[in-house]
This record gives structure tokens, sequence and C-alpha cells, in this order.
């Protein structure tokens, strides 16, 4: 299993204090691991790409376990989302590639964690910003876990790399209000509910 | 705390590879931004006093969270930076304010010495505008592997009554350095400059 080739490992953290209304108790912290790597189909059609995966898995689990780490252990976490940038000489396919590795990674290190992590990809060149989507870990249909991070990168995706991405929350939208199932209503049997 | 905070933000940077060849240890860069309440936004205010205090409040606290992430003592910090950018209702005397006249020494306690000027920025802007931070040798302005610097921006900040004021700090110059000119281990560090 070849490693993939790290250029960059980047982390962003974020702790929202209020956003013009009653401050919580404790801030929402939010945070985002980054990693730039080679993309070792760059420039060509390649037919079968999923060994690739496997070679993810390592890093995947490197980029969650900080996350968890950076938001003070797995029992603080109830929201997470994945996404990928891949740079011009690369295909919107090899973005895909992140899926399992990404997701899985961070629910082998969650423990209770039903919901599908929600995801974005798109190619794009040095700069580009991403919005990664954010839901609860247990029930996807949470409202007041549907949230988004920004993130992205100066200096990346160069042309044959991929920026990988995983973000955590420790909570919902600073001050939701906006109703439907509420994270104490749930049941986390199904991923939905 | 005077200043009111909506938001601390903190990014780091690892650099493992450059131009194809491997970077050992990682070059590691850290900025910490706070989104403030610009409490000067919408008038014209004579007296800066109350920003020259929350920029006091800024450098230790910005300059501590970065060597945090960094996870690095006081004393392995090597360069840093600050820079700010106000939200469209004030004025780019605001980020003086806050970052030229108390500012500097917080900072320098939380990265242990800092003989040189810390390199500076400011700007007007809006949300999800790009702030430069310049870096520099932190006892050493002339080192000149250690000139650099890192790219902030917050989607929603800063707002029109806001300012985002940010705080780098390095463990570390360029991936590559091959420029010449004063080399870190070379300075002396007590005028600043070399």
């Amino acid at each position: 299993m070849p490693e993939p080739i790290l250029r960059k490992f980047a982390t962003h953290c974020e702790d929202i204090f209020h956003e013009f209304g009653p401050p919580p108790e404790s801030p929402q912290r939010r945070a985002a691991a980054l990693a730039v790597v080679e993309n070792p189909f760059a420039g060509r059609y390649v037919e079968t790409i999923q060994g690739f995966i496997e070679d993810l898995r390592p890093l995947g689990l490197r980029m969650a376990q900080r996350l968890v780490d950076m938001l003070g252990g797995p029992g603080m976490i109830e929201g997470y989302g994945k996404g990928a940038i891949v740079g011009e000489a690369g295909e919107l396919e090899h973005g895909a590639l992140w899926h399992a590795p990404g997701g899985y990674a961070m629910r082998q290190l969650l423990g209770s964690s039903n919901a599908i992590v929600p995801s974005a990809k798109k190619v794009g060149g040095p700069g580009t910003r991403l919005d990664v989507p954010i839901t609860h870990t247990n029930a996807s249909y949470v409202r007041s876990h549907f949230d988004a991070m920004e993130v992205g990168l100066a200096d990346a995706p160069k042309a044959d790399e991929i920026l990988l991405v995983l973000v955590m929350s420790t909570g919902g939208r600073v001050h939701s209000r906006s109703g439907g199932l509420e994270a104490w209503q749930i049941k986390g049997e199904d991923g939905l509910r | 705390m005077k200043a009111d905070i909506r938001k601390i933000a903190i990014f780091v940077e690892e650099t493992c590879r450059e131009a194809g060849q491997t970077i050992s240890p990682p070059t590691r860069k850290a900025v910490a931004a706070a989104v403030i309440a610009n409490p000067c936004a919408g008038k014209y205010v004579e007296d800066l006093s109350d920003l020259i205090e929350i920029g006091a409040e800024l450098g230790g606290l910005l300059g501590e969270k970065c060597v945090a992430a960094l996870g690095i003592t006081a004393e392995n910090a090597q360069s840093y930076g600050k820079a700010a950018m106000v939200g469209e209702n004030g004025e780019l005397e605001h980020a003086a304010a806050i970052l030229h006249p108390k500012l500097g020494a917080p900072l320098r306690k939380a990265v242990g010495k800092g003989a040189a000027l810390v390199p500076s920025s400011k700007k007007m802007g809006g949300m999800g505008q790009a702030l430069d931070v310049p870096l520099g040798h932190k006892d050493a302005a002339y080192v000149r592997s250690h000139f650099d610097g890192i790219e902030v921006r917050l989607n929603d900040a800063p707002r029109a009554n806001e300012i985002l004021v940010a705080v780098a700090v390095t463990d570390s110059g360029r991936p590559l350095p091959r420029v010449g000119g004063l080399k870190a281990e070379d300075a002396e560090g007590r005028d600043g400059l070399r």
C-alpha cells in the first residue's frame, strides 16, 4: 500500500462565541483538517482507481484524530462532514475516492455515529474555497446541526494535487431556533432520526 | 475583557514537501484571528483609547493561541506578524489603534523575546476578503530566510461593524530558503535588526 505523497497538512479551528444573539454557555467549536496530496492519476485517464482508497486510510485516521484532539475528545463531537478539491489535471471522480477513507476514519473514532457523513467535492485551483457541509453524527435530520464550514488554502491544490478535508463540530448553529428534529429527540438507530 | 469577541479562528499549516523536496522537519506557521465588535463603527471618534486597550488584550490572547496551536514553548517561536481588517463602517485608523500602540508588548511576552519590530499590514475590507499577515524573524528583522506571510480569511467576517484582528507565529522560516542574507543562526538579536 503506497503512502500518499503529502505536501501540506493544515488545520482550521473556530470558536464561535455568538452571532449577535445571547451567547451560549460554551462556544461552538468547529474544526477542519486539510491534507494536500499528490494525485496519482493526474494528467491521464486511469480506469482502475480504487486502490487509492486503501492508500488514503491511514491519512484519514490521522486527520480525524487531529480533529478529535482539537475538539476535546470523541464525546464532544456532534457534527461532521468531508470534502475534496481536485486540482486541474485531475478528474472529479478522483475526489470521490475520499468518501470511504475520510468518512469511516471519523466514524471509527467517534463511536456512536450512525449518520451518513455529508460531503462536497469540486475541481479547482489554488485558493479555491470549498463549503464543507456538516450534519449531526447520529441523525441526519437534526435541523440545528445543519451547518457548513468554508475552507481553502492559498497555494493548493496545484494541478496534480488533491486537497482532502474533514470537519467536525461540537454542536449546532450558535443561535439555532429553526425548529425541526432536535438533538435531544433522536433515537440514533437508523442514522436519520 | 474589553473586546466583544464574536469568533476566534486558528489556522495551522505544515509544509512537508516543496518543489518535490522533502521538508524535514516540516515548516509550520500559525495564525490566530479574532472577530471583534468595532466600538467606534459608524461615527467619527477622536479618542481611540478603547481600541488601543483591545489591542493590548488581543496581542497576548492571539499570540498565546498561536504558540499553543503549534505545540511549542514560547522560546521556540521564530517569527511573527500582525494585521487587521476593518469592516466598512469603520476607519483605517481603527486598525492602527489596535495594532501599533499596545499589541506588541503582550505578543512579545507570548513568544519569549521579540527584539524585532512586529511586521504588520492593515486594510479596510468585507466578509471573506483575504488578509495577508507579513512575517519576520522575532529577534532580528534582517534574517532573510524568515521573510514570509500567511493569508487568513473568514467567509463571515468582518461584518460592517466588526474588525478582524490577526496574529501569526511560526517555528520556522520558508521551506527552502536560498536567497542568502543574514542567517537566523548568525543573528545577535540585540538591536532587533541583526
